[in-house]
């Protein structure tokens, strides 16, 4: 029964398939999302790779349904089914519990039927093809997407299921965070890691049933015609993009703010020294969590709606800038005076550091409401959100997936390969995406499956780019799998880490601790 | 890879300036790389200094124990603070000016469809694609005089009810704007070109499968030549009246991309041709003939996969029920008859 | 299984949770935290609701005609009802009175019942007279354009509201099955007080859609 825990590392309590499949445990639920995350992650990926290669040059190797097509399942699989439940579903369900000091997360059932309901919606979403797929974008726009045929219910009716995932797990780590820290885990003494997942969970939670009704209705409008978004029954289109973006716009700090969590971990790890600004950073997660719902609209600034309205949108946009310029200052001036070592998830968040700045200037540059006119869906706008989902995000998962390796499975990995895979993927991603943004303000609209002669060169150079990157990835996994089957036994902390994860088993009991912990200090004492 | 943050460089990437408003956009923005790229130096600067400076020399290194600065944090909160409200308001001072209009504004309704842009000015001229002589597409151009506030009033229609309009995005770089088109409404977009010239037009809100390729032109000439131009055209379309049938056949013929398949010169291209088409026989692909009368070539147009002739490809041809009239219909076949 | 309930000197509670009062405060704060997403996802459509009616009134006052406000309130006094019943239902279930919690958990799942009867008479009237949504719509337009609009806001706003009401009683069903097995009691009450908390939550969204939909003038 309960104690049986101690002694057992959670991947040898229980055995077989029927064990996982009927596991409570946030461990091992973490993991089964960990591997379907990374296989649609190869299918998200590998329609990136085709969407390049049409792009390689002017001539047409898909037709523009088929590459409507493939940009559709690229952006929807890499969004609803890759980053938003990224971080937080795979290391935020491992991690949050130990972190926190708990032996498992609120409602473990809960957790279970929100990886049962995720494989739902995405067995869904992929069956979409068999209904002669989808090719709305993954925003599903209206009116194009009423009139269009395919699997939009399908797809749509996914995305709902999806959202209602992401629901439970936000919900279930705000209540875990609120009520199952260890005795003397203070709100103050929380890894960061926690403090923005814990932020992601609100937004998931507030923001995502927006989204549901929104999809709701664009279901009851393809079937049974309701009219809310159709102008010929009196319905406006641009209401969809209102709704659509009021969920999408918070969807994209669920993406980032995690990320920006495991960063903070790694820095202080690798710099052996206290976060620089707790305080700040913690809050700022917060701060950015607040301001999201009120920017949906510099989504929209050509779109039609009012110039007062555009005008209110870019001033308040500005202000999530500021919270992020707080914790990238805070992240570096951690490294002063610390103990710096270059491991590879430290490289990675290095990485994150130089691509997240990038992707924050042209953030920038795209709220002003002047330039965002010109910019506005050209390459300009798939270069900076790329450079913030990719360079931001994935290399924190990248980065992070490194970091915590030995805690999950109790192996090390090859340090060398990890450090090859890395160069790929950030040199591959700069010679992909930097080119965009040049393209974007030369005027190269995003979404054409063929182009002006004079953006060719800048495209083949970003194709190549692609390569890189996926080799990069395919390193990635080289390392991982080699780990899995030749790796060193990983020490308890190998990393030196103060936070409490490190202070068990690697891997962990199937309880976590022994005995639950007892919190004197914060988690930073590096003295 | 050398920044194009430099303000020279930053302009060679840009399109031209067509107006007033570019020119302000490209100062904003070469403002704003050369902040980012200062902002990015000092960070990643910094970045690398602290790894190198601080670099580990053995696991037990004694690291400062430092927990934060407020001085230093809250520099670094207002500084950018300040910084991104003056590029707002910048911003909004450009955005302004982009939809500043005047009262004596050339007006001309812009119509996207799936998937071209129409043109439709004061005097009755609907400016559209067309297709040369070997088939291509030839993008419709709006021609707009210089100096000159123009407005746009633009729609989303269709030709058909059977299809529905979606939203589309006219963006004409050289100016730096764009606005969507959305069906049901009418929306603006304002600019006074400065430079004459032929300039790219884009769609750039996602359209479905020819969206890379609903592409237009503008053209911006000499006010005395726009008025020519524009006297010219009312007095083609007052002509139009005293065209005959095959004229106006050949018009239809042109304007609806036959000549992309149906050459008038006798060689057949996908489809046969139309020289010497009406009166001769016909042999289709399932054996049976027929003689081509004006009601086989009615059929052929509303339906052409009912019966297709030997040796052309059926479901090639768009089904033309509900794009032309009949008095247009009639008009192609006075045309073809005229072939003969 | 390691989540198994075990019982302690103090109640029962799962393994990860240090006391019953820890599972209880945490329980509860997961079905709060649901429940205010059911109103955000509504909150959309009244957000909708609310910029329709700005641009075209006449279509809300029109509908509203052909809606039946005597039904209306039937329901709502029905709802309103059935939110007394429930909350004695947990009233009695925390002074250990079981029988008379079912009784009263009974009562409750038949309001719903009667709720959703009432709402099948005006369905199915409405479907008599071709007062379909949008595109479907075959009825009397009496000169308003758009007025489908406004039965697409009527059913799918009371057909949700129904889903949900179904589900309540669903779940009503299911705790008044387990309180008559005695699962339930003074120290443990958990489901009960849940399913109490999204049973109330349905019936305010009644209350806003009652004069929204029927009494709009």
């Amino acid at each position: 029964m309960s104690t049986a825990g101690a002694g057992h590392n959670y991947l040898e309590h229980g055995k077989g398939l029927m064990s996982w499949l009927t596991t409570l445990d946030h461990k091992r639920i973490g993991l089964m999302y960990g591997i379907f995350i990374a296989f649609f992650f190869l299918l998200g990926g590998i329609a990136a790779l085709l969407i390049r290669l049409e792009l390689f040059g002017v001539g047409e190797m898909f037709t523009g349904a088929e590459y409507n097509k493939l940009m559709t399942y690229h952006g929807a699989i890499m969004v609803f089914m890759v980053i938003v439940p990224g971080i937080p579903a795979i290391l935020g369900n491992f991690f949050l519990p130990l972190h926190i000091g708990a032996k498992d997360v609120a409602f473990p059932r809960l957790n279970l039927l929100s990886w049962y309901v995720f494989m739902a919606g995405s067995i869904m979403a992929v069956c979409t093809l068999l209904l002669g797929g989808v090719d709305t974008g993954w925003t599903f726009y209206t009116p194009y997407s009423i009139g269009t045929s395919g699997g939009v219910v399908l797809m749509v009716l996914a995305v709902f299921i999806l959202g209602m995932s992401s629901i439970l797990t936000g919900l279930n780590f705000i209540a875990t965070v609120h009520k199952l820290r260890a005795p003397g885990m203070t709100m103050n003494r929380i890894p960061l890691f926690v403090w923005s997942i814990y932020s992601t969970a609100i937004l998931q939670v507030l923001a995502t049933p927006v989204l549901g009704i929104t999809v709701l209705l664009l279901a009851m409008e393809k079937v049974f015609g309701i009219g809310f978004f159709d102008p010929a029954l009196g319905g406006d289109p641009i209401l969809f993009q209102h709704f659509f973006w009021f969920y999408s716009h918070p969807a994209v700090y669920i993406m980032i703010l995690p990320a920006m969590g495991i960063i903070s971990e790694l820095i202080t790890t690798y710099s052996r020294k206290t976060i620089f600004g707790y305080t700040a950073i913690a809050y700022s997660s917060l701060a950015i969590a607040g301001v999201s719902f009120f920017v949906w609209g510099h989504h929209m600034f050509v779109s039609g709606q009012s110039a007062i309205a555009g005008i209110l949108f870019s001033l308040i946009t500005m202000l999530v800038g500021v919270p992020t310029a707080i914790k990238l200052f805070n992240w570096l001036f951690t490294m002063y005076k610390g103990s710096v070592q270059l491991q590879s998830p430290m490289l990675y968040a290095i990485g994150f550091m130089f691509l997240f700045t990038i992707g924050g200037v042209t953030g920038i540059m795209l709220a002003v409401i002047g330039l965002d006119v010109h910019f506005h869906d050209t390459y300009f706008v798939v270069a900076h959100f790329h450079y913030v989902m990719v360079g931001g995000t994935l290399m924190a998962i990248a980065g992070g997936m490194l970091h915590w390796w030995p805690k999950m499975f109790g192996k090390m990995f090859s340090e060398y390969w990890a450090r090859i895979s890395y160069l790929f993927i950030f040199i591959g991603f700069n010679v992909t995406f930097f080119p965009q943004f040049i393209l974007g303000s030369m005027g190269m609209p995003r979404r054409y499956h063929t182009y002006l002669p004079e953006y060719e060169s800048l495209n083949q150079i970003s194709t190549v780019g692609s390569w890189l990157i996926g080799t990069g990835f395919l390193v990635l996994l080289g390392v991982f799998i080699h780990s899995l089957m030749y790796g060193k036994k990983a020490s308890e902390n190998p990393w030196h880490s103060k936070t409490l994860e490190w202070q068990t088993t690697s891997p962990p009991f199937h309880e976590n601790f022994e005995e639950t912990p007892v919190v004197t200090a914060g988690p930073y004492e590096y003295r | 890879m050398i920044f194009h943050s430099l303000p020279a460089r930053a302009n060679t990437f840009m399109p031209p300036q067509g107006t007033e408003v570019a020119s302000q956009f490209d100062t904003l923005y070469a403002f704003l790389l050369i902040a980012s790229l200062i902002s990015f130096i000092i960070l990643i600067g910094g970045l690398f200094l602290f790894v190198m400076k601080y670099k580990r020399k053995s696991i037990d290194d004694k690291t400062a124990y430092i927990t934060h600065n407020t001085f230093l944090e809250f520099l670094w909160s207002f500084i950018p603070f300040v910084i991104f409200m003056v590029v707002a308001v910048w911003g909004i001072v450009i955005y302004n000016n982009m939809k500043a209009t005047s009262e004596d504004a050339v007006e001309i309704h812009v119509i996207g469809k799936k998937w071209q842009w129409d043109f439709l000015y004061k005097n009755g001229k609907t400016v559209t694609n067309t297709t040369d002589t070997s088939g291509n597409i030839v993008y419709s151009t709006m021609i707009v005089p210089e100096k000159t506030p123009i407005k746009l009033i633009m729609t989303s229609r269709e030709q058909s009810d059977s299809v529905k309009p979606v939203i589309h995005s006219f963006f004409i770089p050289a100016f730096r704007i764009k606005q969507d088109v959305v069906p049901g409404k009418y929306s603006s977009l304002y600019f006074t070109a400065d430079k004459k010239g032929e300039f790219q037009v884009f769609c750039t809100e996602y359209c479905g499968d020819a969206h890379s390729k609903m592409l237009a032109k503008v053209r911006v000439v000499s006010k005395e030549e726009y008025d020519q131009w524009l006297i010219k055209e009312t007095e083609a379309l007052m002509n139009l009246a005293n065209l005959s049938p095959a004229e106006l056949g050949k018009l239809v013929y042109q304007q609806n991309q036959c000549s992309g398949c149906h050459t008038i010169n006798g060689s057949p291209l996908v489809g046969p041709s139309f020289k010497g088409l009406l009166g001769s026989d016909r042999k289709f692909a399932d054996g049976a003939t027929q003689k081509a009368d004006e009601n086989y070539i009615r059929a052929s147009i509303l339906n052409p996969n009912g019966q297709v002739v030997e040796g052309f490809q059926s479901g090639v041809m768009p089904v033309y029920k509900g794009v032309l009239t009949d008095e247009q219909i009639s008009q192609v076949i006075e045309f073809i008859k005229s072939l003969n | 299984m390691s989540t198994g309930k075990i019982i302690r000197k103090d109640g029962h509670y799962a393994h990860h949770f240090e006391s019953a009062e820890q599972e209880y405060t945490s329980s509860k704060q997961g079905v709060w935290l649901f429940l205010s997403t059911e109103i955000l996802m509504f909150g959309g459509l009244f957000v909708a609701f609310f910029i329709y009616k700005g641009m075209y009134p006449e279509i809300f006052h029109k509908g509203a005609e052909s809606l039946s406000w005597v039904y209306g309130a039937i329901n709502t006094a029905v709802l309103l009802t059935s939110s007394l019943t429930m909350a004695l239902g947990i009233h009695y279930i925390q002074k250990g009175k079981n029988s008379a919690a079912l009784t009263q958990l009974i009562i409750t799942v038949l309001c719903g019942a009667i709720f959703m009867g009432i709402k099948y008479i005006e369905y199915s009237h409405k479907f008599h007279l071709g007062l379909y949504p949008g595109q479907m719509f075959s009825g009397e337009t009496g000169g308003v354009e758009n007025l489908p609009l406004y039965f697409s806001f009527y059913y799918m706003m009371t057909g949700l509201h129904g889903i949900h009401v179904l589900l309540g009683m669903g779940l009503i069903t299911w705790v008044a099955i387990r309180t008559a097995r005695g699962d339930f009691g003074p120290k443990y009450y958990t489901p009960v007080e849940g399913v109490g908390l999204f049973w109330h939550v349905v019936d305010l969204i009644w209350i806003y859609l009652f004069p929204l939909l029927y009494l709009v003038e």
